[in-house]
């Protein structure tokens, strides 16, 4: 019986090999360009996997722990989390911190490309390079020296203001004004990556739209409305959807200059994580403080990406 | 053959002998020789503290024919806590690794047993420190060996010049370098009325105490110290939630009064905050180990020549100081536990820690009364014996915020800092009283989650 089978395939495989090429099927599946793509997309994916994906999915699991990570208990870390107050004044404080912190970096970006955008090209590039100084700078070096000038009884600024006649502000001692404190070094520190981006944007507007609306006697303003911005929706979404992600997740800023005090009400959903997980000993909470961010921002990228895809249809 | 089974209490008087025959049996050192340990050590802030500790454990390692590696763990950004976090996640890393004050607590499922090193210590040197015992003895287990590196206590530290211009206290009579001279009827008016008033008049007179309100340690401490000599219970050791009492209340009305005459900054306070204030020379005390005085000894030496440590103030249910233990303990994943107790003993006798505290000045203090008579303390200046009140004498008790709670439910009480959060309310955000306490009795209710 087994020779009768050996016999029937062999011929057929004898066959095979006259009619196929002389290269293997390994080969021939190695040579795939999907099989290439995929062998030098391989270490990425294994960083990824390994860095990023794997991570993710076991601080979910950290998170359906108990305390004493010896018990599976669902959703009880979330359940908990929503019946505490500190938690939604987190919550509260993290969207002030990101959305405020975001706009102003938008704002400012815009300005600011505009400006560069209208230096003469010899001495853009100086401007380019200065102003995207915060930007190369380490974020806890920079925070500490923010921190310096905050300092609540030392402050750099205070001694100017007393020097001009005013009195001090405590910049760090004071909640609200501590909340504007971290707000604005994640401004100074984010701005620039705006500007570059707005100024790529900007160069990219075909001038002849410029002239055309010149033609029709636009003023600045109207270019501005009618040409620049719609030109720049892309680019300004795709922008502040990293910078969403990027400012909510943001940790040194607070942890260096306050801490998350005073009376808590600096915290972000990262520096309350860290609080509950690596100080107080509770890592399954603090996991799931920080997976909240998770469903914000995924909601958030699905709203804009879902503008920009549509937009993109449009000019296609 | 009928296979008897044992009774409830034939297992009671077996396991009573055993623990009786650990406690009195005397340490049998378990080093073999060869192999290596490695080590994670707090990174101490004193210049050359980490060299005499290295020198300990390469002589222990040569004597015993062992390798000693150490990482010194730098405490900034909280690093260490980090690094044993991972260790302990990943089951692997030093054998032995340094913990900070409730670390033990967080990491007890994967620390080894430690009772025959504690046990031997104790029969040695007598009673440890009860925060220490709190700290690191789990349901009867030590799972962590006390250090003299890095634990401290934080009571006063005062320009005695200012207190005896502004407020006629000498504080150096009250509190002379020699505890056999300690005067009751002097040392009982130092009581937290007094240094009330006095903190009034050193506010008036442009040199304010700088008591932190902060998140941080400092702060959580001293208001602990304090909240303790009140009578203050935020949850009981039968997890009943007793913030809600008139001492809390006598309490927070006091430390209205007290807040008062600080600066306004010290809500922003990190631990520095404290230390910076009485080195300018502007503050007139703080409550802190002595490494401000050792950095105004470097950096002002006029205004280190005027500062004294001495008790904290006594209050209506006696006098407390915050203490902070640090811990060694020996990870269940370690491949040479023997040999790891055994330098764990070496390092913890008294001539180990004579060298350890001298190193650091006098600021690492072990966590044994009976090693308090070390002359480091008393030969530091200047001003000669400034730090001899540093170890807690007289009536001084050692303390910690979320004690007596479960030191489970204690960690989450310190390490949010719900006491000096509930302060900041009062005091700054000038929240009424009955809801910060309702505020208060909510968090302290989320700390009881099992």
């Amino acid at each position: 019986m087994a020779d009768a089978v050996q016999q029937s395939w062999v011929p057929a495989l004898a066959g095979a090999r006259e009619r196929a090429p002389p290269r293997s099927g390994l080969h021939r599946f190695m040579r795939r360009r999907s099989t290439l793509a995929f062998a030098m997309c391989l270490p990425l994916i294994v960083i990824i996997a390994g860095l990023v994906a794997y991570p993710a999915l076991y601080s979910i699991y950290l998170s359906t722990l108990n305390k004493t990570q010896t018990r599976f208990i669902g959703l009880g870390n979330f359940s908990f989390l929503l019946s505490r107050d500190v938690f939604w004044m987190v919550v509260w404080q993290s969207a002030i911190f990101a959305i405020t912190a975001v706009l102003a970096k938008a704002l400012i970006g815009l300005i600011t490309a505009h400006l560069v955008n209208n230096l003469p090209t010899k001495g853009q590039r100086k401007w380019r390079g200065m102003l995207l100084v915060p930007w190369v700078i380490p974020l806890a070096l920079s925070s500490l020296g923010w921190w310096w000038l905050f300092d609540p009884t030392h402050s750099a600024f205070n001694w100017l203001i007393v020097l001009l006649g005013g009195n001090e502000i405590p910049w760090l001692s004071d909640p609200y004004w501590a909340r504007f404190s971290v707000i604005l070094v994640n401004v100074w520190y984010g701005a620039p990556f705006f500007l570059i981006m707005y100024l790529a944007a900007l160069k990219s507007v075909p001038e002849q739209l410029y002239e055309a609306a010149a033609i029709d006697g636009a003023n600045a303003w109207q270019r501005f409305v009618h040409i620049t911005l719609p030109m720049m929706r892309n680019i300004i979404a795709i922008t502040v959807l990293f910078s969403l992600i990027v400012t909510f997740a943001n940790f040194d800023i607070v942890q260096i200059m306050t801490a998350g005090g005073p009376r808590n009400m600096t915290h972000v959903f990262a520096t309350y994580a860290f609080m509950l997980g690596i100080r107080s000993g509770d890592i399954p909470l603090g996991a799931a403080v920080s997976l909240f961010m998770f469903p914000i921002l995924a909601v958030a990228a699905v709203f804009i990406l879902r503008g920009v895809h549509k937009r993109g249809r449009e000019i296609g | 053959m009928r296979r008897q089974h044992p009774t409830r209490r034939h297992v009671l008087k077996t396991a009573a002998l055993g623990s009786a025959a650990l406690m009195t049996a005397p340490y049998v050192s378990g080093v073999h020789a060869a192999g290596t340990l490695s080590l994670g050590c707090w990174d101490h802030w004193v210049p050359g503290a980490n060299n005499t500790l290295t020198k300990l454990c390469n002589a222990w390692g040569e004597k015993n024919k062992v390798e000693v590696k150490i990482d010194y763990i730098t405490s900034q950004g909280e690093k260490d806590k980090l690094t044993a976090a991972a260790e302990a996640q990943a089951g692997t890393g030093h054998d032995i690794m340094s913990h900070r004050d409730w670390n033990i607590q967080v990491h007890q499922r994967v620390l080894e047993p430690l009772d025959e090193v504690v046990n031997e210590l104790i029969k040695q040197y007598g009673p440890i420190s009860p925060v220490a015992e709190y700290l690191a003895r789990i349901k009867g287990t030590w799972r962590g060996v006390p250090t003299t590196v890095g634990s401290q206590v934080k009571p006063c530290q005062s320009r005695f010049d200012l207190y005896q211009q502004h407020c006629g206290i000498d504080l150096r009579d009250m509190f002379p370098a020699d505890e056999a001279k300690y005067d009751k009827a002097k040392t009982d008016k130092w009581d937290w009325d007094l240094y009330l008033s006095s903190a009034e008049q050193l506010f008036k007179a442009g040199n304010p105490v700088g008591l932190p309100m902060g998140q941080t340690s400092d702060a959580v401490d001293w208001v602990g110290a304090l909240f303790n000599s009140f009578g203050v219970v935020m949850v009981d050791d039968k997890d009943n939630i007793r913030v809600d009492s008139p001492e809390t209340r006598q309490a927070l009305e006091y430390l209205k009064k007290l807040m008062a005459v600080n600066p306004s900054e010290v809500y922003a306070w990190d631990d520095a905050g404290n230390n910076r204030w009485i080195i300018s020379g502007k503050g007139s005390g703080i409550m802190n180990p002595p490494s401000s005085w050792a950095v105004a000894k470097r950096d002002n030496p006029t205004i280190a020549e005027k500062i004294w440590h001495h008790p904290m103030p006594r209050g209506p249910k006696g006098r407390f100081v915050g203490q902070l233990p640090q811990f060694y303990g020996l990870w269940q994943f370690s491949k040479n536990k023997p040999a790891a107790k055994d330098l764990l003993l070496h390092l913890s006798r008294k001539e180990s820690v004579a060298e350890l505290v001298e190193a650091s000045s006098g600021y690492d203090l072990p966590s044994f009364k009976s090693m308090y008579d070390l002359d480091t303390w008393k030969k530091v200046g200047p001003p000669l014996g400034t730090t001899f009140s540093y170890p807690p004498r007289g009536d001084e008790v050692t303390s910690i915020a979320g004690r007596p709670a479960r030191p489970e439910v204690g960690a989450q009480i310190y390490n949010q800092a719900i006491n000096t959060v509930m302060v900041a309310k009062f005091t700054q955000g000038n929240e009424k009283l009955d809801s910060v306490i309702k505020w208060a009795a909510s968090e302290l209710e989320g700390t009881l989650r099992v």
